[in-house]
């Protein structure tokens, strides 16, 4: 090969000349890349430039002409055309630094690789992200454009009286979280759910945990035998689908033909109305939700329990401990331990309990001057504003809410994780 | 020494009452709805425990009456789990090798968005889903459904795959690249083969979402012809013709036919996720 001389090539140059993307890569004898450079760059702009134009001035007006312009498709292609705009950006910048860096490479002295070699380099430096590719274009448009999309959705005017193709959405800044703070119909309603969610949750955790704290160290009794057999009934309830065991329950606490008042408690003189009053119905989705949750802890806490060193008794023994005392000092702090990366898994879980309120009774029952049911959640009052009554902004400014305090808490939590950490280490 | 002993009688008779009376709370409801599927009649009234004439009826009802939609529901949910199956282990298992094997620019930073994107309930996004995929024109589609339940468990088994990636050795990797082997011949000769156990976690795990998971189908579904069996069960006792009253005991039928096999296939593998479980609590 000829042996040429780049001393006086110029990286300043071949980054002014990639304004266009590929005249630098030309510049610096890479034909292949540069011409590839320019066909993508010129093949994006005949494909997106339309696109971007419309979906950039869509997100911006949501539509001028009611009955043509159909505002949420608007939105869509706007939030897509940012998303484009962001990639092309990065394209851009990626394609100025490769020719600054080649120009940089030949000045110093070094010569034009072969198209073989860069090749196989493309091709090895290129591989993670060729596998990585598919899963993230998925999870763009599934899970982050939805999320972008409800984010967008809380701050117009989309609801039921108001919605596209007939009418057009408009921006109305924060005006929708006001009127949850403000307004009496939606403050009612958002503090009284706001405020079962939270009792709710803890209630039911808390609950959950100490029943399957108390069965899991009866059941590891030295004393106690048939130990296989006990375990595998109490983990029954995980094990069958929770969708069917909520529907049998909503069955069995019917207030005139569920077996519970039917073959229960009328026996006794008892009579509960499950379904009708407010605070009986929450009784009820506690005690479910307790039969539902406990054999997931119950699990966990018993597997720590046979993981424990039978050395540390035996010394806490020889150094004079009484049976309390090794429970607090020994078996407790193991327990704790274990339960605390999956703490914020299970109060999430509850915080989020959609499928038991809906199955159960739909929320219900109604409650006076409310648009929610008496044991609503947030996320159930999210779907009846969805479905029932489509108010959609309200139910997206709700579901904000609801995600912004789930990965709050669930992010101080996982910080504290030790995979986490370790993991934010080593890359 | 007579004292203790008493007390310690005492204590493991009260152990066995409580353990007891917790295990006939567990298996009643479970029982009555198996003994409400035998028995005669539809009514939720008639229904007992233990019917005095048991009768597989329902069962047949669900399989053979054309007013019952009962396998057109199984169907949907095993199209529906068997393509999330497919793609879910495709996906995820590329995306993990990447994280796992490659130090690439941003990858930390994609592990972190991963990790942010899991703590969001899918739920939460329901609004959303509903909305896109109705001006899309996916909604009230099998293929929607199925989009939205492989893009969701993304980022979960990502990690899933990822962590025990992370526990095969590279040495064997490096190996097998000195003796010539390129990128994706690592993926599938050495890589996956030793993998298997999370690769059956992973695929068991969509493949059976579709049977247990109510509230995307019950968003994204319209048509009764388009049920997956958790819509479709739900319909039954809630809609406005037929309520727990006169559909109970086909219910209980279609509710036994639906739980008795995921609860067997779980029990089978109860040891292996609880020791994953505690494994993952102890060693952090």
């Amino acid at each position: 090969m000829l042996v040429r001389n780049f001393s006086a090539h110029s990286p300043a140059v071949a980054a002014g000349l990639s304004i266009i993307p590929g005249l630098g890569q030309l510049y610096n004898r890479q034909w292949m890349k540069g011409a590839f450079f320019l066909l993508f760059t010129a093949a994006c702009y005949f494909l997106f430039a339309d696109f971007m134009n419309i979906g950039l001035w869509g997100i911006w007006t949501l539509g001028t002409l009611p009955g043509t312009d159909h505002s949420l498709w608007l939105l869509v292609k706007g939030i897509i055309s940012v998303l484009l705009l962001l990639i092309f950006v990065v394209y851009y910048a990626i394609n100025l630094v490769d020719a600054w860096k080649e120009a940089r490479r030949l000045q110093s002295g070094a010569l034009p690789e072969s198209f073989r070699d860069r090749a196989s380099s493309v091709w090895n430096k290129g591989f993670p992200y060729m596998l990585v590719l598919p899963g993230t274009l998925l999870l763009v448009f599934i899970v982050a454009l939805p999320l972008i999309f409800m984010i967008c959705l809380a701050f117009t005017d989309y609801s039921l009286y108001n919605s596209p193709p007939r009418k057009l959405l408009h921006w109305v800044g924060f005006a929708n979280f006001r009127a949850l703070l403000d307004m009496p119909m939606w403050k009612d309603t958002f503090f009284g759910v706001f405020s079962w969610t939270l009792i709710w949750s803890l209630l039911a955790s808390t609950l959950q945990i100490g029943l399957a704290l108390m069965l899991a160290v009866f059941v590891n009794d030295p004393r106690i035998r048939f130990k296989r057999l006990i375990r595998t009934v109490l983990i029954l309830p995980w094990a069958v689908p929770s969708f069917v065991t909520i529907m049998i329950f909503s069955a069995l606490f019917n207030n005139e033909f569920g077996a519970i008042n039917r073959d229960v408690l009328q026996p006794l003189g008892l009579y509960v109305p499950w379904m009708t009053d407010v605070w009986s119905t929450r009784g009820a989705l506690l005690i479910i939700n307790t039969w539902l949750g406990y054999p997931f802890l119950f699990a966990i806490f018993t597997g720590v329990l046979q993981s424990i060193s039978a050395d540390l008794y035996e010394a806490a023994t020889v150094d004079g401990g009484n049976r309390m005392q090794k429970f607090r000092f020994i078996t407790m702090p193991h327990l704790m331990y274990a339960l605390g990366p999956i703490l914020v898994l299970i109060y999430a879980g509850n915080f989020n309990n959609f499928n038991l309120i809906y199955l159960f009774n739909q929320g219900g029952p109604p409650v006076l001057g409310q648009n929610a049911g008496g044991t609503d959640i947030l996320i159930s009052w999210v779907y009846k504003m969805t479905f029932t009554t489509q108010n959609y902004n309200m139910a997206a400014a709700v579901s904000i809410i609801i995600g912004l305090l789930t990965v709050l808490f669930s992010y101080y939590h996982l910080r504290k994780m030790a995979a986490f950490k370790e993991e934010g280490q080593r890359s | 020494m007579n004292m203790r002993k008493l007390i310690s009688g005492l204590e493991v008779t009260g152990i066995y009452v409580v353990v007891l009376i917790m295990m006939a709370i567990v298996i009643l409801p479970l029982l009555f709805t198996v003994g409400s599927s035998l028995t005669q009649g539809t009514s939720m009234l008639s229904s007992r425990m233990f019917p005095a004439n048991p009768t597989l009826d329902h069962y047949k009802w669900l399989f053979t009456d054309p007013e019952s939609y009962y396998l057109i529901w199984y169907k949907n949910s095993l199209i529906v789990g068997a393509f999330t199956c497919l793609f879910a282990v495709a996906i995820t298992t590329l995306t993990a090798y990447a994280f796992s094997r490659y130090r690439f620019v941003g990858r930390r930073y994609g592990l972190y968005t991963f990790l942010l994107l899991q703590m969001f309930p899918s739920l939460m996004a329901m609004v959303a889903i509903y909305v896109l995929l109705m001006v899309v024109g996916l909604i009230d589609s099998l293929a929607g459904l199925i989009i939205v339940y492989v893009g969701g468990q993304i980022p979960v088994n990502t990690w899933l795959v990822k962590g025990y990636f992370n526990t095969i050795s590279r040495e064997l990797d490096d190996a097998a690249r000195c003796d010539g082997a390129g990128h994706l011949r690592v993926f599938f000769k050495i890589l996956l083969p030793l993998a298997k156990p999370i690769l059956v976690v992973v695929a068991l795990g969509s493949l059976m979402a579709p049977f247990m998971d109510f509230v995307l189908p019950k968003i994204i579904l319209r048509d009764i012809n388009n049920y997956t069996i958790a819509v479709g069960l739900f319909q039954f006792i809630n809609s406005a013709f037929a309520q727990f009253t006169n559909n109970f005991t086909r219910f209980a039928a279609g509710s036994v036919l639906i739980a008795l096999p995921i609860s067997m296939v779980f029990l089978f593998l109860q040891r292996y996720f609880i020791a994953g479980l505690t494994s993952g609590a102890t060693k952090g």
